[in-house]
């Protein structure tokens, strides 16, 4: 464990590493935020233990979210020793990149889009957006081709699914015509 | 041989036209989305579990048992085909496996794969159809107090054991146990952490965790670090391969087999240190240790058997316990509570017939594949050059159906992109997401077991010890209890015992470690591959 927080810290040395650093502590924010959270909601618990159930609901939340809190100081303190996060490799990933935040941000509003429409659009329209937009926000620059590829994939999951499965997929707007 | 005849029972289940229509789908579909780069079984199993959401469970199992060999085999193509392994069990079949198709040994790498595959898939659900029974009349015999400890000792294993960092590994265990939080508390029926909300009374179903972590998370992630250039992939005829390379194949084979199934088995074993193990042992045994670092077939036929027998052994504490010790069982425990069906010590009791013909079917697929991919493997190859953009908005597309069709509601939705962004942020900063699910899927249980305990105890803590013995009255600590809580002390202190035998241990079996480590390191020339090489 020591030896590959050390590669993992030689590794980070060669890129500026306080950047990297202040997100850690971020993290460490964000488990007390959710520790207090998870604290706040137990606190108003009615915690009337019976025979049936001499612990009551409240205990184990309560051992959750001090849990919580103990380790996002136990991450902080092992941040500012130089503990580093392994970021996560894979087959199309390439860790040598910058965070393309635009991506990641286009990505998020199709899928929220696809939130907001899929039960007035029905899942074939909005799901054909969502693959649409999503291979646009990924760099996709062949505009027709992914039009039809869309299409045909959700009207292809429709019916195979919904109509041919029995999976629970919304027609929205073209109900009576699909 | 009673389990012999419930296996065939289960065969006579299993092989009825539709039932094996359905593992064939099961196979072809699983391994088509296996075999696409950054898909791996787990991923695969929680972006296909929608599609057996209309049928019945039997149905259902039967084909989910099919998408498992066949993510499970897709995975191993990917791995010898593309020179950067995805998952971290084939990572060690990528190594001489990318080597031999490198040098023009493509298709004997992915002949030895698929029949060492089958060769251990086979071994392996014989071994179920054998332990899995003996396991649950083991379980049965088990009370609240032992389940307790028994799924602490699950937590514990899998967060402290494997993965680099134990703290970031209780991290992400305690953000699973948190979001198992979620929903009316099954005692009392208070509301905890739904901040009023209905929808989340039921608590967030498992099936959304797992695609949200594991599928929209992954799809994230790589959309902030898309490789820009187009992997290479090595171009592959038909797997054959002659008479020399089956003769160094089938022992590697077997002594795969033989490593993968107990590490699979046991909590927190995973496929990574058999697969290692297998590795290091063939290069010992192999008449050809100079071919090691060029493309060695033992190099592929072991691990590959290992890894495939890892996975079978992970059933047995799935089915006889209902404790998931990988990501891919911890996914198929969630398909079955989504089909309505309680796993657990109960399980094989309660539904024997349809466990039978899940193992079975496990045979049955596990033929299939072959039979299948032996042919099919360029069509395969050519899955792999699938353009990026396509690839990643279709995981966004079929996650966003899976956890739609759970319960027809777009709520889901939004908490399906809550929790991507969660599995986002934990690949971001090393998090690991197998203890985040376990804790969500055994979370509950386990506050319900200790509870049970403690109920049985009169709310004494020794309850979580032992029980009243129903005929004396009399309070008896349970030795299984005892047991698991000392496995628990051994596995959480071992960084300190580690420390002391370094010292009492003589400076000879030193240096032994060190050679074995130098050997791996000399053949391990992927930088990314570094990171395994620790769990030595």
């Amino acid at each position: 464990m020591s030896e590959s927080a050390a590669t993992a810290g030689q590794s980070a040395a060669a890129r500026p590493s306080v950047p990297r650093n202040i997100a850690e502590y971020g993290v460490c924010v964000f488990l007390t935020l959710l520790g207090v959270v998870v604290l706040v909601d137990a606190l108003q618990l009615n915690n009337n233990r019976t025979g049936v159930d001499p612990l009551g609901p409240k205990p184990v939340p309560v051992f959750v979210g001090t849990v919580l809190i103990v380790l996002a100081v136990a991450l902080a303190v092992a941040v500012s020793r130089g503990n580093q996060a392994e970021a996560e490799a894979g087959e199309d990933i390439d860790l040598n990149q910058r965070v393309d935040v635009k991506t990641v941000l286009l990505l998020l509003g199709v899928f929220v889009a696809n939130i907001v429409l899929i039960d007035f659009l029905g899942w074939v329209i909005s799901g054909g957006l969502l693959f649409y937009g999503s291979a646009l926000a990924l760099g996709s620059r062949h505009y027709i081709r992914d039009l039809a590829i869309s299409a045909a994939l959700s009207l292809a999951t429709f019916y195979g699914f919904a109509i041919g499965l029995g999976v629970g997929l919304p027609a929205g707007i073209l109900q009576g015509i699909l | 041989m009673e389990n012999l005849q419930f296996l065939l029972d289960g065969f006579a289940t299993a092989a009825t036209p539709t039932n094996l229509l359905l593992a064939l789908i099961g196979v072809v579909v699983g391994t088509a989305v296996g075999v696409l780069p950054g898909i791996g079984p787990a991923m695969t199993v929680a972006l296909l579990l929608p599609v057996t959401y209309g049928l019945e469970p039997t149905g259902a199992l039967i084909m989910l048992a099919g998408i498992f060999y066949g993510g499970m085999y897709g995975g191993s193509t990917t791995s010898i085909l593309l020179n950067t392994p995805g998952e971290s069990s084939s990572v060690v079949t990528a190594i001489e496996g990318n080597l031999m198709a490198k040098s023009g040994r493509a298709a004997q790498a992915l002949a030895t794969a698929a029949m060492g595959s089958w060769v251990a898939g086979t071994i392996g659900t014989l071994l179920i159809a054998f332990f899995a029974p003996i396991v649950t009349r083991f379980a049965i015999s088990l009370g609240a107090p032992e389940y307790f400890a028994v799924m602490l000792l699950a937590f514990i294993a899998v967060t402290a054991v494997l993965g680099s960092s134990r703290l970031r590994g209780f991290i992400a265990l305690t953000l699973g146990l948190t979001i198992g939080l979620v929903g009316l508390d099954s005692v009392s029926g208070q509301a905890r952490l739904t901040f009023g909300i209905p929808q989340l009374g039921d608590g967030i179903d498992v099936v959304v965790v797992a695609v949200g972590i594991f599928a929209l998370g992954e799809a994230l992630w790589v959309a902030a670090h898309l490789r820009r250039k187009a992997v290479e992939v090595i171009p592959v005829g038909r797997p054959w391969m002659g008479k020399a390379d089956l003769a160094r194949s089938w022992k590697p084979w077997l002594r795969g087999t033989a490593l993968g199934f107990p590490f699979g088995a046991v909590p927190a074993g995973g496929a990574e240190i058999p697969t290692f193990l297998s590795y290091i042992t063939e290069k010992r045994l192999s008449k050809h240790p100079e071919d090691f670092g060029k493309g060695a077939i033992e190099g592929v036929a072991g691990p590959e058997a290992a890894n495939n027998a890892s996975a079978a052994g992970t059933m047995v504490p799935m089915l006889s316990l209902g404790l998931p010790t990988n990501a891919t069982a911890a996914v198929m425990l969630a398909a079955l509570t989504s089909y309505g069906i309680q796993p657990g010590p109960l399980l094989l009791q309660r539904e024997g017939g349809l466990v039978w013909a899940l193992i079975a079917s496990l045979f049955i697929g596990n033929t299939l594949l072959l039979i299948l991919n032996l042919p099919l493997a360029p069509m395969w190859a050519k899955l792999l050059q699938i353009p990026r953009p396509y690839l990643y908005a279709g995981i966004l597309f079929f996650a966003s159906m899976g956890a739609y069709a759970v319960n027809g509601s777009s709520f889901d939705l939004i908490l399906l992109l809550a929790l991507g962004l969660v599995g986002l942020g934990m690949r971001r900063f090393g998090l690991p997401v197998l203890p985040l699910i376990v804790g969500v899927i055994l979370g509950p249980l386990v506050e319900a077991q200790g509870r049970r305990a403690l109920q049985l105890s009169s709310g004494e803590l020794k309850g979580l010890f032992g029980g009243v013995d129903v005929a004396t009255g009399d309070f008896r600590f349970s030795l299984v209890a005892i047991v698991v809580y000392v496995i628990i002390a051994l596995v959480l202190l071992w960084p300190l015992i580690f420390k002391l035998l370094r010292k009492l241990l003589p400076a000879k079996a030193e240096s032994a470690i060190e050679d074995i480590a130098h050997e791996v390191e000399a053949q391990v020339h992927d930088p990314e591959l570094h990171t395994r090489k620790e769990l030595l």
